[in-house]
C-alpha cells in the first residue's frame, strides 16, 4: 500500500465528517490568524512611533523658559525683574550665543521662536493656526520642516522684517481650499502677510496637528503682532543625532553663564529633546506589543487545546473503525499513517488559511493602527499549530492502533 | 494444501488471577479440515466467542498453541497478525462492522487495499464479490442506505474478496429477520460448496443445523462434536 493511497484514505476520512473537519480547521485558522494580526498591530503601533520620531528629527533640542512667570513688555536682551524671581527670559541674543563654533562645537544652528495667537483671514475663509511663530530661516532645518511649494524666507527677510510667511498644509487648505496659496495675501491679526511657501505634510504627532502652522520672520511677527516680548523658545539643531547629549551640555554651559546660574543652582530654562520623549513612548509601545503577543499566545494555546480535544474525540469515536480496519488486515503503521496524515492536512490547511487571514487582516487599520506583520510571528504561529495538530492527532491514534483488534471492536 | 485449516491445541484463556480467575477457555483442542462447514454452538458465556476471537487472531490466549493453515499464530507479533488476518481470514460480525459513510464497493475494496493490490484489480475483484452476494446494483450505496440483510451481504463480499482460507462468522444472523437469515445461510451453503471452509458461531439451532458439523460448548469446554444427520462431512 503506497503513500498516495494512504493520503487518499486520509482525505476520505476527513470528508466523512465535514462539519468536524471544518470546525477543527477553523479553530486552527483563528488561532494562527489572531497571533499574526495581534502581533502585527503591536508592531505597527511601535513602527508609527518610530516614524514620527524619524519625521521630527532626532537631533533637535528645544529650549523653553522654565523660570516660572516672566514679566511681559521686556525688550530684547532686557533683564526681567519679575517679582521675587531672578529668572531671565530667553532672548534672541541667547540664540545668537548658542551658535558658537568654539564653545559649542556640537551645535549646528539655533533659531529663536516667538509664538503668537492670531486668526488669519482670506476673504470669508479663516484659520487659526495652532502654531503661529516668528522665527529665523534656520528653523526649517532645525525642526526638520521642508518646503513643498514656494521658498523659505531668508535672512534678508528677517533683517527687513518683511511680512512674508510659510504655511502648513492644514492652514493652506483652510484659507485657500484647493487654490495655490503662493503669492496670496492673508490678514493675520489685521496685518497682511504674503504667502511664499508651504511645508511638506508632517501629519499629526500626538495632540498637535503638525500641519496647522504659520511661520514668518521673527522681526515681522514681533513688530506687528506680539511686540517685543521674550522668546517662547529656541530650537537648536545638533550636528547629528549622536552628539545630541553633547549639544545639550553645551547649551547648559552657555545659558548658565549668560543667565548667571551658579553650579548647583536651578536653571531658569528647560531643555526638551523630542527624541528622548519618543524613545520613551517607543519602549512603552514595545510593552504593548509584548502584551498583545501574550494575549495572542494564549489564544493560540486555547486554540491548541481545542484542536487536541477534537482530535481526541475523533479518535475515540473511531476506535471501533480502527478495530474493523485491523480485523480486515490493516497493519498498525498504515492506520497510524492515515491518522497522522489526516491531522497534518487539518493543521496545514488551517494554518495556511490562518496565515492568509492574518495577511488579509493586517491590511486593515485596527483601532487606528496600521498593522505591520512580523515574519517570525507567522512562522511561530504556523509551526506551533502544526505541531499541536500533528502531535495530538497522532498520539491518541497510536494508542488506538496499538489495541488488540478485539478490544477496539468492543468499543462502542 | 495443509491437512488442517484450524488446529487449536490445549487452548486456555484465563481472565483475572488467583481465586477470582475465570476460564473462558479451559483446555480446548479443535481441528478443522479444509472445506468443512462447522457450527459452534453454546449459551452465552460458554466460551464460543472467545474461541472465535482466538481462531480469528483477534485475541491472544493465555496458553496453548494455534496453527492456522499450517502457520503458528500463537507465536506471532501484532504486525504479522494483521497480515494473516487480511490474507487468511474473512470475518463476518453480528453488527456487520462496515466502515460508516463509505460506499459498499469501497468497503469491499478496503482489505484488498491493505494487501497492496492495485486500484484497477481491486475494483474488479470487489465488483465480482458484490455480484456473488447479489448486490451488483447497490455498490455505490453507503451502509445506512442498505437493509440489515444487504449490509451483512456486503460484509460477506468483503470477507470473500481476499479469497481467504477460512470464513469466520460470529452470530451472523443475530441482527437479521428470518428472510434475510434464510438468504444469508443459502449464501453460506454456496460458499461452502465452492470449497471454502466456513465456521459459524451461533446460538440458534436452525442456523447450526445448516452446517455439516456441530460443536457444542459449555463453561469453556467442548461438550460434543458431531456430524449433522443427513449431511456429508
Amino acid at each position: 500500500m503506497n503513500l498516495f493511497e494512504i493520503i487518499r484514505f486520509a482525505f476520505r476520512g476527513l470528508s466523512i465528517n465535514k462539519l468536524r473537519t471544518s470546525l477543527t480547521t477553523m479553530g486552527i485558522m483563528i488561532g494562527v490568524m489572531s497571533v499574526i494580526v495581534l502581533i502585527a498591530v503591536g508592531n505597527g503601533s511601535s513602527k508609527a512611533v518610530q516614524d514620527s520620531l524619524d519625521r521630527l528629527g532626532t537631533n533637535s533640542i528645544q529650549i523653553r523658559s522654565g523660570g516660572g512667570f516672566v514679566g511681559g513688555g521686556g525688550i530684547q536682551g532686557a533683564r526681567s525683574r519679575g517679582r521675587s524671581s531672578t529668572s531671565k527670559p530667553l532672548t534672541i541674543l541667547d540664540a545668537v550665543a548658542l551658535v558658537d563654533k568654539v564653545n559649542a562645537p556640537s551645535i549646528k544652528q539655533a533659531a529663536p521662536i516667538a509664538n503668537a495667537t492670531a486668526t488669519c483671514v482670506n476673504g470669508t475663509s479663516t484659520s487659526t493656526p495652532s502654531t503661529f511663530s516668528g522665527t529665523w530661516p534656520s528653523y526649517f532645518e532645525a525642526a526638520n520642516s521642508r518646503i513643498a511649494k514656494g521658498t523659505y524666507f531668508t535672512n534678508d527677510d528677517v533683517t527687513q522684517a518683511r511680512r512674508v510667511a510659510v504655511i502648513g498644509n492644514t492652514t493652506a487648505t483652510e484659507l485657500f481650499g484647493s487654490e495655490n496659496p503662493i503669492g496670496q495675501v492673508v490678514r493675520c491679526g489685521g496685518i497682511p502677510f504674503t504667502i511664499i511657501g508651504t511645508t511638506e505634510v508632517k501629519g499629526s504627532t500626538g495632540f498637535q496637528d503638525g500641519d496647522s502652522i504659520f511661520l514668518a520672520p521673527i522681526t515681522a511677527v514681533q513688530n506687528s503682532i506680539t511686540g517685543f516680548v521674550p522668546l517662547s523658545s529656541i530650537i537648536v539643531e545638533a550636528k547629528n543625532s549622536k552628539v545630541t547629549d553633547l549639544a545639550q551640555a553645551e547649551i547648559t554651559t552657555i545659558l548658565n553663564t549668560r543667565h548667571g546660574i551658579k553650579a548647583g543652582g536651578t536653571a531658569d530654562y528647560q531643555l526638551f529633546n523630542q527624541a528622548s520623549l519618543l524613545t520613551t513612548s517607543a519602549s512603552s509601545s514595545k510593552v504593548f506589543t509584548v502584551l498583545l503577543g501574550a494575549v495572542a499566545a494564549i489564544s493560540l494555546l486555547v486554540g491548541g487545546i481545542g484542536i487536541t480535544n477534537i482530535m481526541l474525540v475523533t479518535v475515540v469515536e473511531r476506535t471501533r473503525e480502527i478495530g474493523i480496519r485491523k480485523a480486515i488486515g490493516a497493519p498498525k503503521r498504515i492506520i497510524l499513517a492515515q491518522f497522522l496524515i489526516e491531522a497534518t492536512i487539518l493543521s496545514l490547511v488551517g494554518g495556511l488559511m490562518g496565515v492568509i487571514g492574518g495577511f488579509v487582516g493586517s491590511h486593515f487599520m485596527i483601532v487606528g493602527v496600521q498593522p505591520v506583520i512580523v515574519p517570525s510571528s507567522v512562522f511561530l504561529a504556523f509551526g506551533v499549530s502544526i505541531l499541536i495538530g500533528v502531535f495530538f492527532g497522532s498520539y491518541p491514534a497510536s494508542r488506538a492502533a496499538s489495541l488488540r483488534p478485539i478490544e477496539a471492536l468492543r468499543h462502542e | 494444501m495443509p491437512d488442517l485449516v484450524i488446529d487449536v491445541r490445549n487452548a486456555v484463556k484465563q481472565y483475572g488471577v488467583g481465586a477470582a480467575s475465570i476460564f473462558a477457555l479451559d483446555d480446548v483442542s479443535l481441528q478443522i479440515s479444509p472445506g468443512e462447514y462447522v457450527a459452534i454452538m453454546g449459551p452465552s458465556g460458554s466460551g464460543k466467542s472467545t474461541l472465535m476471537n482466538i481462531m480469528g487472531a483477534l485475541d491472544n490466549m493465555t496458553s496453548g498453541k494455534y496453527f492456522l493453515d499450517g502457520i503458528e499464530i500463537s507465536a506471532m507479533d501484532e504486525n504479522s497478525l494483521s497480515i494473516v488476518r487480511g490474507r487468511k481470514i474473512g470475518f463476518i460480525f453480528q453488527s456487520f462492522n462496515l466502515i460508516p459513510r463509505t460506499s459498499a464497493l469501497a468497503n469491499v475494496e478496503l482489505p484488498l487495499a491493505y494487501q497492496g493490490i492495485k486500484s484497477a484489480e481491486r475494483k474488479l475483484r470487489a465488483t465480482k464479490a458484490l455480484e456473488v452476494v447479489g448486490l451488483a446494483d447497490r455498490m455505490s450505496h453507503e451502509p445506512t442506505e442498505l437493509s440489515g440483510g444487504q449490509q451483512q451481504r456486503v460484509a460477506v463480499a468483503r470477507a470473500l474478496a481476499t479469497r481467504p482460507a477460512l470464513l469466520l462468522a460470529d452470530e451472523p444472523t443475530g441482527a437479521l429477520d428470518s428472510k434475510s437469515t434464510h438468504d444469508l445461510l443459502d449464501l453460506f451453503d454456496q460458499i461452502n460448496e465452492a470449497g471454502r471452509t466456513v465456521i459459524v458461531i451461533t446460538h440458534e439451532h436452525d442456523v447450526a443445523m445448516r452446517a455439516k458439523r456441530t460443536i457444542r460448548m459449555r463453561d469453556g469446554k467442548i461438550i460434543s462434536d458431531e456430524l449433522n444427520s443427513g449431511k456429508v462431512a
